[in-house]
């Protein structure tokens, strides 16, 4: 008995409901990324499972890109969570309510 | 055999995972998040996306882990999360209820739409070597958006140093 493509997407729906859970759930922002970042591998996991059930490289291309904007996406992220720490030490994600004009 | 690596595989995923979002501290989440980008790895190397495989350990588990436990070193905010202050009530439940729910929705629609797909095993024989066909598809279907993507990792470089910079002048 081999893994079928069907477990492969569950277990990418299981992945992306426990970082949509994690996202949801707690306030530090550094944990609020590493939680997006269990949701985009849950997605790539989808990509590559249907590509190679359909022998269709562009699932793999998409994939690439994805990966791509993900590290550019935590740069940029990381930028900003450290010149907002830098001001506010130990702020969590509710402290930046106060930036409400 | 292949059955016994995509259950170890995916204990690794799923249990890095929950680690992710239980751990207090953020260093063992940034631990928790490795293996699961390993587990996630193994399950490129058993869909016969070698190279992918190559890039997620690369990039995923090498730098961008590395910067995330760099950035927590770095601002000192390893050590645990303050749970005791609750600026919503109702928060966490509500949250867990939803997170719960959407997971048991898609994968419910995944199971559900499991006849569409047939029920042929996911490893089939790849005509062309994994790099190769990939290499074909992104130089020159998608090439325009492969050139766009090193526009992106500039802009993102440039932005995360001006946006850290520290002003000589400034009044902190």
């Amino acid at each position: 008995m081999e893994p079928t493509t069907t477990s492969y997407l569950v277990l990418a729906a299981l992945l992306f409901g426990i970082g949509a859970t994690g996202l949801m759930i707690r306030r530090n922002p550094l944990v609020m990324f590493m939680c997006i970042e269990l949701m985009l591998n849950a997605v790539n996991l989808t990509f590559v499972a249907l590509a190679t059930r359909f022998s269709d490289i562009d699932g793999q291309t998409a994939v690439f890109f994805v990966m791509v904007v993900a590290a550019a996406e935590v740069v940029v992220g990381l930028g900003i969570i450290i010149s907002i720490m830098r001001r506010r030490p130990g702020a969590t994600v509710d402290d930046l309510a106060e930036l409400r004009g | 055999m292949e059955l016994i690596v995509f259950v170890l595989a995916s204990a690794m995923v799923l249990s890095g995972a929950v680690g992710v979002v239980m751990f207090k501290n953020p260093v063992h989440a940034a631990l928790g998040l490795v293996l699961t980008l390993f587990g996630v790895a193994v399950h490129f190397v058993s869909m016969e996306a070698h190279f992918l495989a190559a890039v997620q350990v690369i990039v995923y588990a090498g730098a961008i882990v590395v910067l995330f436990l760099f950035v927590i070193m770095l601002l000192g905010v390893d050590r645990a999360e303050d749970l005791t202050i609750e600026p919503l009530k109702l928060q966490r439940p509500v949250a867990a209820v939803l997170g719960a729910g959407v997971t048991v929705l898609v994968a419910g629609a995944v199971v559900r739409g499991a006849d569409t797909l047939g029920r042929e095993s996911v490893v089939s024989a790849p005509g062309d070597s994994n790099i190769r066909a990939l290499a074909r598809s992104l130089y020159s279907d998608h090439v325009l958006a492969f050139e766009l993507t090193s526009v992106l990792l500039i802009v993102a470089v440039a932005g995360t140093v001006v946006l850290t910079r520290r002003v000589k002048k400034s009044e902190g």
